[in-house]
């Protein structure tokens, strides 16, 4: 196992390595060839041909904070399905069982914002 | 040869998480922190892969790289005042460094204390399955495993009541 495992694993580090090195050295040949001019009007962001009014940076609503905790939860959620889909075939219904409340508790957490309108957007 | 293509990968990775701790402290861009972050955080998880703690290291990526990241941009998006570029050096250099190294001291002690002369053998057959962590869980450990599930309810109802306007 150990050494499939390492090989494995060699090849994703490898697909790694080329996906970056091609997107970083296509952008780096590119640099060399293009023309460099440049001026205000191409540093300026594009707000479809409106000129851009205020900073880039401004404060957001609190509430789209809960869209990030929601997922945060459900994130962990899933974390725990992978080792659950493993063992499911052996454990069978007992697993079920415990899976089924694990959710239905994080259901719950879904229920109270549904119900406390936090998920309606604005 | 094996063990030296590890050690070799293991130093390489060292060196890149101690680049991207550097850029967290060192940035001036608080988004750019974050995403040096991300750079240290994906460097444990690659860790984790050379310790055989294959479960751990996607974790890791998912919840740490995925979502505390999330959290941390999401918690910089709304709060109003350092946002952007910001110079965020104080008086307290000297201090800060002082608990640094302390904390360093402490934790590498500590390590250093309970594993000493321990080794992780990486060409054994069995490394840490996913399987023997999903048996455990789902055989030994129910209740805690519930109640991590009540636990997320508590901090989501929590961050509802605070977000809430009325």
């Amino acid at each position: 196992m150990a050494r499939s495992y390492f090989s494995q694993y060699l090849t994703i580090g490898l697909f790694l390595v080329v996906s970056v090195g091609l997107v970083m050295g296509t952008l780096q040949l590119a640099r060399l060839l293009r023309p460099n001019v440049p001026s205000y009007e191409k540093y300026t962001t594009y707000e479809s041909g409106i000129d851009p009014i205020g900073q880039g940076w401004a404060q957001t609503n609190v509430r789209y904070y809960i869209f990030a905790l929601l997922f945060v939860v459900f994130d962990v959620e899933a974390v725990f399905l992978f080792p659950w889909a493993i063992v499911f075939e052996r454990l069978g219904t007992q697993a079920l069982i415990e899976m089924v409340i694990f959710i239905a508790i994080l259901a719950l957490a879904l229920l109270y914002a549904v119900k406390k309108k936090v998920l309606d957007w604005l | 040869m094996a063990a030296l293509a590890q050690e070799i990968l293991f130093w390489a990775l060292a060196v890149m998480m101690g680049i991207a701790a550097i850029g967290v402290v060192t940035s001036r861009n608080v988004v750019h922190a974050a995403l040096y972050l991300v750079g240290t955080l994906m460097g444990a998880a690659a860790l984790y892969i050379l310790l055989l703690a294959e479960f751990v290291a996607w974790v890791q990526v998912l919840v740490y790289v995925g979502a505390i990241v999330v959290l941390m941009l999401f918690g910089l998006m709304l709060t109003r005042a350092p946002i952007g570029r910001a110079n965020f050096d104080n008086d307290q250099r000297l201090m800060s460094a002082l608990t640094a190294l302390a904390v360093f001291g402490v934790t590498s002690y500590i390590m250093v204390r309970a594993f000493e002369g321990q080794t992780i053998d990486l060409t054994r057959e069995t490394g840490t399955l996913t399987s023997s962590i999903g048996e455990v869980i789902f055989s030994t450990y129910v209740l805690p495993f519930e109640v991590v599930s009540v636990l997320l309810l508590a901090a989501l109802v929590g961050a509802v009541v605070i977000a809430r306007r009325d």
